[in-house]
Formats: C-alpha cells, sequence, structure tokens
C-alpha cells in the first residue's frame, strides 16, 4: 500500500478529506483527495450527506404534491424544476395550458435563472478570495426574491407552477416590479464584468484550468452553461421549445475553450439573454386564463413519461412509470448537478486544490440536487 | 521648528527626574518595564484599533454597514472579540506536538514586538535607534514565518500542513524583494539608521525625490509586504475557501487571538517601514523647490506624530484596498510572480538607481 503511493520524484502521496463541512463545497460534499503536494491526483466525490430520498417519496406523493418536492432538488432552480413536472403531466394528459401560462412560466424561469447565476457570480468570487463580489451579487439578488415574494408567496422555493397552469394570477404591479429591476440590473451586470472578469488574477487562474473537452462533455453528460462552455449545444430551450421559448429570439451561448473561465463567461453571457428574453415578453402578456381545466385527482395513463427543462444548472429530466394510478409507480430525475460533478475526477487532475475550487466553482454544484 | 512636537524633551525628562530618585542600573530597569509596558499597551491599543478599522472598511467596500452593536458605531466590538477569546478554554489537540504547538502563537507575536523597537514615529518616539536599524527590521521581520510554519507543523492537520509550507514558500521568496526595494532607497539615503534616513527626508520625501526608481521600489515593497504579512490577495497560507483556516485551522481561543493579532500587527509594521523609508516618516510634506518655501512652512504646523500615523494608515487602507478588491492567486502563479517579474524588475531598478545616484540625477 505504502509502496503504491510513492511517486516517482519519490515523493509521498496523501489523503485529504475536504468536507463534508469546508467552506467550498457548498453544502454537505465530500471530497476524497489524492494529493501529491499541492498537485491533485485523484477525486473521488463521497456523496449522500443531503439525501432525503424525494424519489421515493414521490411514489406515495400525487401528481400534484410530486411538484413540491422538486424545488427542494436544486433550490435555486425551484420555478424550473415545478415546471418539468407540470409540464410532464400536461403533455401526458394532452392538456393545452392558456399563452397566458406560458409567457409567465418563460418569465419566471428567465428571473430564476438571473437570480441563480448572480448567486453563483457571487460565491465563484468567494471561492477565489474575493469576498467583495459575494455581497454584491446578493444585493441584486435580493431583488429578484422580492418580485418572487410579491408574486408567488416565496422567495425560494416558489411552487408556482401546478399541472394545468399556476396557482394564482400575476399581481397588478408584476410588469412594473419587472421592468424597474431590470432597468437596475443592466447598469449592475457591466459591473460584474469590472470586477471579475477584467481581473488580471482572475483570469490568470480560471483560463486554460479544468479543460473540457466536447467529447467529454458528452459522453459524461455535462449540461447547462458547463457543458455549453466545452460547445455542446444542449439547450433544451433551443432543442425542445418548451412554454414560451419557441416565440422568443435569443442565443444559445456556445463556447470553444471548455476551460474554467469559459464556463464563466457562458453564465454571464446568459444573464444577458435572460434579460433580453424577459424584456422581449415583459410588454406582452397575453391575457387568457390561468388554469386549464383540471379533474380535482390527476391520474395519468399507463406508461412512461419523460419531461426535460432546461435549468439554470443544465438538463433537468422528470421521468415518471405510471400504473394508472393516483399516485406514479416510480419517478426518476434526472438532476443536471449530479453529470456535471461526475466530471470533477476527469478535469481537475494534475491540477492545484486551489483549481480544484475553481473548477468545482464554475461547474456550479448544488448538493441537494446531487444527493437528492 | 518642529521642537514643540518633539518627544526627546519629555523622555529625558522622565529621564532625569528617574536618575534623581535612584541608582543608574534601577532606573534602566524602570525604564526597561516602563517602555515594555507601554509597547504592550500599543500593540493591544494598535491590534483592536486595525481590526474595527478592517471590518469597517471592508463594510465600506461591500455595502454593509459593519460592527454597530456594541459600543457608538461598533467601536468596542474588537474589544468584546477579544475578551471573548480571552476567556475561552484553551485546547490542544491529542495528537498536536505539544511544546510546539503551544510556542508557535509567541513567536509570532514577538517578533512584531522585535520589530517595533527601531521604528520612529514621531520625533523622539523611537525605542532604540540602531546604526544598522533597516538590517535590523528586514532580520526580525523574517522571523514571524517560523511562528506560521511551526504551528502548521505541530497542528498535526493535513490543512495546516499545506498552509503552513505555502506561507514558508511564499514568504521566504518575498523576503528578497521586499530586502531589495529597501535597498534600492538605501543607495539614496546612505544610512541604516531609522532616524537618519527621517531627517535625510527633511527638504523632501525620498518618493519624490527619488523619482521614477523610488515609485517602482515603492510598487514593488507594496506588493511583496503584502505577500509577506499573508494578507489578501496573497492569503493563500490561510485560503479560507481551499484551506478552511489554513495553520491556524487547530488553534482556538487565545492562541488564534495571537496569529490574528499579529498579522494586523506585522501590517502596521510593513506599513511604519514603507512610511519611514518612501514618505519620510514623520516628516511635513515638504517639496524640495526654492519656491515652495512657503507652502513648506505651512506644513511644520502640523505635528509630526499626525504626519506619522496619517501615512501609516493611509498605507494600510491601500492593503485592505487590495484584500477586498481582488481575488486570491494560487501558489505557482504567486511565486512566479516573484521569481519571474519583481526579482528581475528589482534588480534592474536596484542598477537604475545606483546610475542616478552616481550621477546625481535626483532632486
Amino acid at each position: 500500500m505504502q509502496a503504491e503511493l510513492i511517486s516517482k520524484e519519490g515523493t509521498q502521496e496523501y489523503f485529504v478529506n475536504m468536507g463534508p463541512q469546508h467552506p467550498s463545497t457548498h453544502g454537505v460534499l465530500r471530497l476524497l483527495l489524492t494529493l501529491d503536494g499541492e498537485i491533485i491526483r485523484k477525486v473521488e466525490p463521497h456523496i449522500g450527506y443531503v439525501h432525503r430520498s424525494i424519489e421515493k417519496m414521490a411514489e406515495f406523493d400525487t401528481y400534484k404534491q410530486i411538484v413540491h418536492l422538486t424545488d427542494r432538488l436544486d433550490y435555486l432552480s425551484a420555478h424550473m424544476n415545478n415546471e418539468a413536472v407540470a409540464l410532464l403531466v400536461e403533455n401526458a394528459l394532452q392538456i393545452e395550458v392558456s399563452d397566458r401560462v406560458k409567457v409567465i412560466r418563460t418569465i419566471m424561469n428567465e428571473l430564476t435563472r438571473l437570480g441563480s447565476h448572480q448567486l453563483w457570480w457571487g460565491v465563484i468570487g468567494m471561492d477565489m478570495g474575493a469576498i467583495t463580489t459575494f455581497l454584491y451579487a446578493f444585493r441584486d439578488r435580493e431583488l429578484i426574491n422580492d418580485i418572487m415574494e410579491e408574486t408567488t408567496g416565496a422567495r425560494l422555493t416558489m411552487n408556482y407552477n401546478t399541472p394545468g397552469g399556476l396557482m394564482f394570477d400575476l399581481h397588478h404591479n408584476f410588469q412594473k416590479q419587472v421592468k424597474d429591476y431590470l432597468k437596475f440590473f443592466k447598469t449592475k451586470l457591466p459591473e460584474y464584468d469590472q470586477l471579475l472578469s477584467g481581473n488580471v488574477i482572475f483570469t490568470e487562474r480560471t483560463k486554460g484550468v479544468g479543460k473540457l473537452s466536447l467529447a467529454d462533455a458528452i459522453s459524461y453528460g455535462v449540461t447547462g452553461p458547463s457543458g455549453r462552455a466545452s460547445g455542446f449545444s444542449c439547450d433544451v430551450r433551443k432543442t425542445q421549445p418548451y412554454s414560451a421559448y419557441d416565440r422568443v429570439k435569443f442565443n444559445e451561448i456556445l463556447m470553444v475553450e471548455g476551460d474554467s473561465f469559459a464556463r464563466y463567461q457562458s453564465r454571464v453571457n446568459e444573464m444577458w439573454e435572460s434579460i433580453s428574453i424577459i424584456e422581449q415578453l415583459i410588454d406582452n402578456i397575453p391575457e387568457g386564463p390561468i388554469m386549464a381545466p383540471m379533474k380535482a385527482v390527476v391520474k395519468l395513463p399507463k406508461g412512461e413519461f419523460y419531461q426535460r427543462v432546461e435549468t439554470a444548472r443544465g438538463e433537468f429530466g422528470v421521468y415518471v412509470v405510471s400504473d394508472g394510478n393516483k399516485t406514479p409507480y416510480r419517478v426518476k430525475f434526472r438532476s443536471p448537478g449530479f453529470s456535471n460533478l461526475s466530471v470533477l475526477d476527469h478535469i481537475s487532475r494534475g491540477h492545484k486544490i486551489a483549481d480544484l475550487v475553481a473548477i468545482m466553482s464554475t461547474l456550479d454544484l448544488v448538493i441537494p440536487d446531487i444527493d437528492r | 521648528m518642529n521642537a514643540i512636537y518633539d518627544f526627546s524633551i519629555l523622555t529625558a525628562w522622565i529621564h532625569q527626574w528617574l536618575s534623581g530618585l535612584m541608582e543608574p542600573t534601577a532606573v534602566m530597569i524602570t525604564e526597561m518595564v516602563i517602555i515594555g509596558t507601554i509597547l504592550i499597551l500599543f500593540v493591544a491599543a494598535m491590534g483592536l484599533v486595525l481590526v474595527l478599522a478592517e471590518r469597517k472598511v471592508a463594510a465600506f467596500f461591500q455595502l454593509r454597514l459593519g460592527p454597530n452593536r456594541v459600543g457608538p458605531w461598533g467601536i468596542l466590538q474588537t474589544l468584546a472579540d477579544f475578551l471573548k477569546l480571552l476567556t475561552k478554554e484553551l485546547i490542544t489537540t491529542k495528537s498536536a506536538d505539544k511544546f510546539l504547538y503551544n510556542l508557535a502563537p509567541f513567536i509570532v507575536m514577538i517578533t512584531p514586538f522585535l520589530a517595533l523597537g527601531v521604528i520612529p514615529f514621531a520625533p523622539g518616539l523611537q525605542i532604540m535607534d540602531l546604526n544598522i536599524g533597516v538590517f535590523f527590521i528586514t532580520a526580525v521581520s523574517s522571523m514571524g514565518v517560523l511562528g506560521i510554519l511551526i504551528g502548521g507543523w505541530a497542528s498535526n492537520n493535513k490543512y495546516s500542513l499545506i498552509g503552513g509550507m505555502r506561507s514558508a514558500a511564499m514568504v521566504v521568496s518575498y523576503e528578497l524583494s521586499v530586502t531589495l526595494a529597501i535597498m534600492t532607497m538605501v543607495i539614496l539615503t546612505g544610512t541604516l539608521s531609522m532616524s537618519e534616513i527621517v531627517n535625510s527626508q527633511a527638504d523632501g520625501w525620498w518618493i519624490i525625490k527619488g523619482h521614477i526608481p523610488a515609485l517602482i521600489a515603492f510598487i514593488i515593497y507594496l506588493i511583496a509586504s503584502t505577500a509577506e504579512t499573508n494578507r489578501g490577495p496573497f492569503d493563500l497560507a490561510e485560503a479560507e475557501s481551499e484551506l478552511t483556516a489554513g495553520f491556524h485551522t487547530e488553534y482556538g481561543g487565545i492562541k488564534f487571538a495571537f496569529f490574528f493579532l499579529s498579522e494586523f500587527v506585522n501590517m502596521l509594521i510593513v506599513s511604519s517601514i514603507a512610511t519611514v523609508i518612501f514618505f519620510g516618516g514623520w516628516m511635513p510634506f515638504h517639496l524640495p523647490f526654492e519656491w515652495a518655501t512657503g507652502f513648506n512652512h505651512i506644513m511644520d504646523f502640523i505635528p509630526g506624530i499626525v504626519w506619522g500615523f496619517g501615512k501609516v494608515t493611509f498605507i494600510i487602507f491601500l492593503m485592505m484596498w487590495f484584500r477586498w478588491t481582488f481575488p486570491r492567486l494560487r501558489i505557482d502563479q504567486i511565486l512566479n510572480l516573484e521569481w519571474k517579474y519583481l526579482l528581475p524588475m528589482n534588480l534592474i531598478n536596484f542598477l537604475l538607481m545606483s546610475l542616478i545616484a552616481l550621477t546625481g540625477f535626483y532632486l
């Protein structure tokens, strides 16, 4: 055992437990690092510290109840997760929701995405040692939370979607509030660039770090901004448009470098795209019912159903096997964080400890999403 | 001109008064005790003030209020924190090397005291005027890293060990730049005594008189001394997001407070050295020109102690500004920065300064 650990140079490798309680694993992820001095030889993620068996719980809940479990997965993309279940039920029962619902869902999705990316931007700065960015990001995200609170009643776990439509209608001040916010945030987003993207220390620490090739991105199933930074065109909003994404113009941010800086840039650019999507929709929210006629007890026909949506972290999929009852026979969530974590070992070998933090940050992991 | 503010009058008077009372040996011992007490109180007070200042400055950069509950504007917050740390139980972890583990905090705390001894803060406000003051300071200030290294090793924790090794690699490298930057200025001053360096700047600060090479030396000194004190963006010895708390992960209570305070006192010392060497210590702002005599005379009315501490405060603020703006560097980048960029630049600057000194092309 000891002999194996001694490398060619005569140095001995050693193990370090990073986590489950560690400032930069953002939650309870445990990484077992094999180190040679400062250099990483191997990263073994040990997960399950916040496992709540949500998939099993979902087997005992009705379809309307499952929606409420999904915001506990990736709590920063709660609205998108909710929508995945809602869309699945709607598609299975072939219910057509009104345009109003579609447009409102899209706007809320993009607001959630903005909030999620803002939090990520703050956290990456903090992981790199620039704590100030964290506070700047929270200043901006706070206002999105306020919009969420006033619209849906909750700041983080919205539960605004329900199979067939929305829980309740928008309040009369919504459009003004969102427009004010976008006006405010468009002046703040260039500040983000000044503080991090243009900083030579930051670019030095992220460029060429944790390079993920296109082939690896596809084979590991890395989706979302992390996958698109490697050139993997995987935006579900483009490939299989749902809600109102087919009626708005936006660019899928694709990069070729695949390093940490590309992942960083793809998220920052995505914020601009989200702003543009909201701006296209906010002034023309069509009138219509917010709830399609639904039975009180939703029963899915016998069979298998799959629905995917694009969350802030990548492709989120819900797979349901129904035996015709009011509760599903089996539920499986395809969470983006799990696939994105799986690539961590592959891209961080040979890098320094500090790089691991940068790589983990740019993969934007949310641990409850991985553990489920 | 500045005589009314000269502290040497006060100290000479105390010395005379004590000599009238007791034997010369007893006088010396009494004076040592008095100076020691004042030094400890000064360091403790400066530590508390600087910690509060750091938190307030950080709050200012981060759109926060900072401490504002204990006392007006939170001025008693650090005192409360300090008392809390003082009353905490002293823990020595089971697998630690007990002697070294307990020794390390004292080493990091003693070295700033040694360095403080030769720094003139105001006319006469200097404990000992060594004729090799600059040399003495560069010698003792590099001893602090021993404490960090010992603490990192003795804790018997891998995070601490990595932090300690990083710190050692970094301080050993940056020591060169700090010393060379100071030496560049010593070419101009022609003396190693701190008080004589201050006196040589009576007609203008060296950073103005030595123009371009002095400015380059100052920038190098600022970067290198920030690294030497283990502060952000070079704080990778404790790199919170990588090593939880680095070399002091296993320390708690007053032992931790020693590490924590020493960082701030070290910051005070490197700022004081920069003040003395580049900004004329307690010397007022003078322009080395004929037409500026009126202006220079007005500047003389501000006491030396205000100038001394004012300049120190300004440099400390600069260092805090870095810390709260820049992300942290990686260990190999830090060493590259030193060996590939700062050191060659420093050597060229050293030659440039020698040329300027030889040709007399300075003010």
